[in-house]
């Protein structure tokens, strides 16, 4: 789709035309050689950019505390996870577990296993309650359910505020419990990926 | 040319009627009246207004679209123990698989909810974004108007194979089920199929991946809105963003119409109903990929990010699913595949690894993806134990489950000090239940002089125990 700067500033509403501008210019943008695709729009964008990595750059405004997302969980997580997030039949264990990853019996819980409070904020923003409750919750709510979550595990105080900054500076038991760190991915240069039957294989018999 | 044709057969076994079905002529469904069939310029009336009412007659959708002989039974069966509760999780039949590709009616499925969305393709679209110069989306027409590629791969469950599914089984035979058996309960979260979709390198180069850049995170449009992340080096090696499997659309429950192949790497990457895959400069540590799809080791630290799948083969014929009627010959049959290339050689023993023949490789090998192996065998009716083990084009070998364990950590060092109080039996049982290991062990298969075959693995390392 292309049109013309000219066409667009001989409009009298100049706001009209500013806008056209800018879509002209961002409608501008496919896949090279073939012409096919588009630029998507700052909401079909921010639709599909939800994921949140562990510098939380990703992280919208909003702030919660473990005191506010006691009262939430209650009335949306506890039926699974438990009332202190000690987990409900087959659903998963939340709490504890610190201690437990070499032993006999590891419990992997929130507390004992996940290296970033990102995660949690994550997973609960996109997919919790399950289907088809999910991506309903704010997010101050999610902020809320996290720091609750982090407080049960004894990580946080239930009065620390959780926010954009504070929730990518907690410090998770487990941050240094996986190898390698951090996980790099160049293919033959230091073999990564195609890798631990290299290192590891059996003796050819 | 006119003629009134009363036995529904004769009308079925005449190409001018077939014809007529052929260009849907009759858009009827299951049970409808067929009437006034116009195939060309000639007019069949039918005297039998029904097809599709014994089992010996065709259906329209017989005809339409194809189904079986009624004597033919192999399905997926559900999972078993507590993981059936999680969603839909099938397993494919590997003791009825024949050559390298699985039909798409029997490639399992793990997915874990029941709810299995129904995506219009008309509204289903792909952004690219993250790091790149210019942020793109496509939508399926658009996909599908690119350069594409055709690649036979194998897909495979990150918990294959494991000692928790021989577990469950044997609580869900406790129970009184009788359909599971070890080469379908414990070894059929695996499949082989023709997979095609625009490379994804393709796509990357296009919007332009920017300095900095070594990882995508990709997003599905499923319910439990499944992520992962994958090193960028691999997305721009062989990665596929695929709508094509065995030769039309892709199944709902792979994905319809738009998932991700990721030849040679655990199924959990090959996300499904993908929607996004951006671009970033490290992993994201997605929910799956921190809590289940790590390696917990014995002194309590875990591998993560290991994707890709070890150098694996299984005898699939004879296996516990059959009985042997007697002695005499049989071609011990089967599926080796590695995620790293291509198989190079497949040996089977039928004398309880004292000896090993080579065995043939179907031809062509495909790079990661079944290889069907054959051997010619004369059972002479005594009672043996038979295995197989691969070798890919890199030399590495398919362990066994103790050089396996070994490779986890597991070896008597840190068994005595970590551990002393557990029997090895329980440690290999640990090694299997604790993470997602990818257990690509021999498999060894008893047989019995009465022709029956067992698990020759499982149960000496569980014995009874449950």
């Amino acid at each position: 789709m292309r049109c013309s700067a000219l066409y667009c500033m001989t409009k009298s509403n100049f706001l009209l035309s500013v806008m056209a501008l800018l879509a002209c210019g961002t409608a501008m943008a496919q896949l090279p050689t073939y012409n096919v695709g588009r630029t998507p729009t700052e909401a079909e964008l921010r639709a599909v950019d939800d994921l949140v990595g562990s510098d939380g750059k990703e992280l919208p405004p909003g702030s919660g505390t473990a005191k506010e997302g006691a009262p939430i969980y209650a009335a949306q997580c506890a039926v699974c996870h438990g009332q202190n997030g000690e987990g409900v039949n087959r659903y998963p264990r939340l709490v504890g577990g610190v201690g437990s990853l070499n032993t006999p019996h590891p419990i992997k819980t929130v507390g004992s296993n996940m290296p970033y409070a990102t995660t949690i904020w994550d997973f609960i923003n996109r997919a919790m309650p399950p289907f088809p409750m999910e991506r309903n919750l704010s997010p101050d709510n999610v902020y809320a359910l996290t720091a609750f979550i982090l407080s049960k595990n004894g990580i946080i105080k239930e009065t620390n505020v959780m926010n954009k900054n504070s929730l990518v500076e907690v410090q998770m038991p487990n941050r240094h419990g996986f190898y390698p760190d951090p996980p790099h991915s160049t293919l033959e240069k230091d073999g990564f990926w195609t890798p631990r039957w290299e290192q590891t294989k059996p003796a050819a018999k | 040319m006119n003629s009134k044709v009363s036995d529904r057969r004769a009308f079925l076994k005449g190409s001018a009627a077939l014809a007529g079905l052929a260009v849907g002529a009759i858009p009827f469904a299951k049970g409808e009246a067929l009437a006034n069939v116009t195939p060309g310029e000639s007019t069949v009336k039918l005297g039998v207004t029904k097809l599709g009412v014994t089992p010996d007659e065709p259906t329209i959708q017989d005809l339409l679209y194809g189904g079986r002989s009624s004597y033919e039974t192999s399905v997926r069966i559900a999972t078993s123990g507590a993981l059936a509760d999680w969603g839909l999780r099938t397993l494919t039949p590997l003791q009825d698989s024949i050559g390298i590709i699985t039909p798409a009616s029997l490639h399992f499925t793990v997915h874990d909810e029941f709810n299995l969305n129904n995506i219009d393709p008309r509204t289903h679209t792909l952004t690219i974004h993250g790091m790149v110069d210019r942020p793109l989306i496509f939508t399926m027409e658009e996909l599908k108007r690119l350069p594409s590629v055709s690649r036979v791969h194998f897909l495979e469950c990150t918990g294959n194979s494991g000692m928790g599914h021989y577990r469950n089984m044997l609580q869900d035979r406790a129970k009184g089920r009788t359909d599971v058996t070890v080469i379908q309960t414990v070894h059929g979260r695996t499949s082989t199929s023709e997979w095609t979709g625009v490379p994804l390198s393709l796509l990357l180069k296009g919007v332009g991946v920017q300095k900095g850049a070594s990882w995508i995170v990709a997003e599905g449009d499923d319910n439990v809105h499944h992520a992962k992340s994958i090193p960028l080096a691999k997305a721009m090696d062989d990665m596929i963003v695929a709508y094509g499997q065995n030769g039309e659309a892709l199944r709902r429950e792979q994905g319809y119409p738009l998932r991700l192949v990721v030849p040679g790497f655990q199924g959990v990457c090959n996300v499904k109903f993908v929607k996004s895959i951006k671009v970033v400069d490290k992993p994201y540590y997605m929910q799956r990929e921190i809590s289940a799809y790590t390696n917990l080791k014995p002194d309590g630290k875990a591998s993560w990010y290991e994707s890709q799948v070890g150098p694996k083969s299984l005898i699939t014929f004879p296996s516990d699913a059959h009985k042997l009627p007697g002695r005499g010959f049989y071609e011990i049959s089967g599926i080796a595949w590695a995620g790293r290339g291509a198989i190079s050689r497949v040996e089977v023993s039928t004398d309880d690894g004292r000896t090993w023949k080579d065995a043939s490789l179907q031809q062509p090998v495909f790079r990661k993806a079944w290889t069907r192996f054959r051997l010619g065998w004369n059972w002479d009716g005594a009672e043996t134990v038979i295995m197989s083990r691969c070798t890919d084009e890199y030399g590495d070998i398919q362990p066994t489950y103790m050089e396996l364990a070994k490779m986890w950590g597991l070896d008597e060092k840190s068994y005595d000090e970590r551990m002393p109080a557990i029997p090895a039996t329980e440690m290999a049982q640990w090694l299997t239940t604790v993470g997602a290991v990818l257990n690509n062990q021999i498999q060894p298969w008893r047989v019995s002089q009465d022709g029956s075959v067992q698990d020759a693995l499982f149960s000496t390392l569980l014995h009874d125990k449950i």
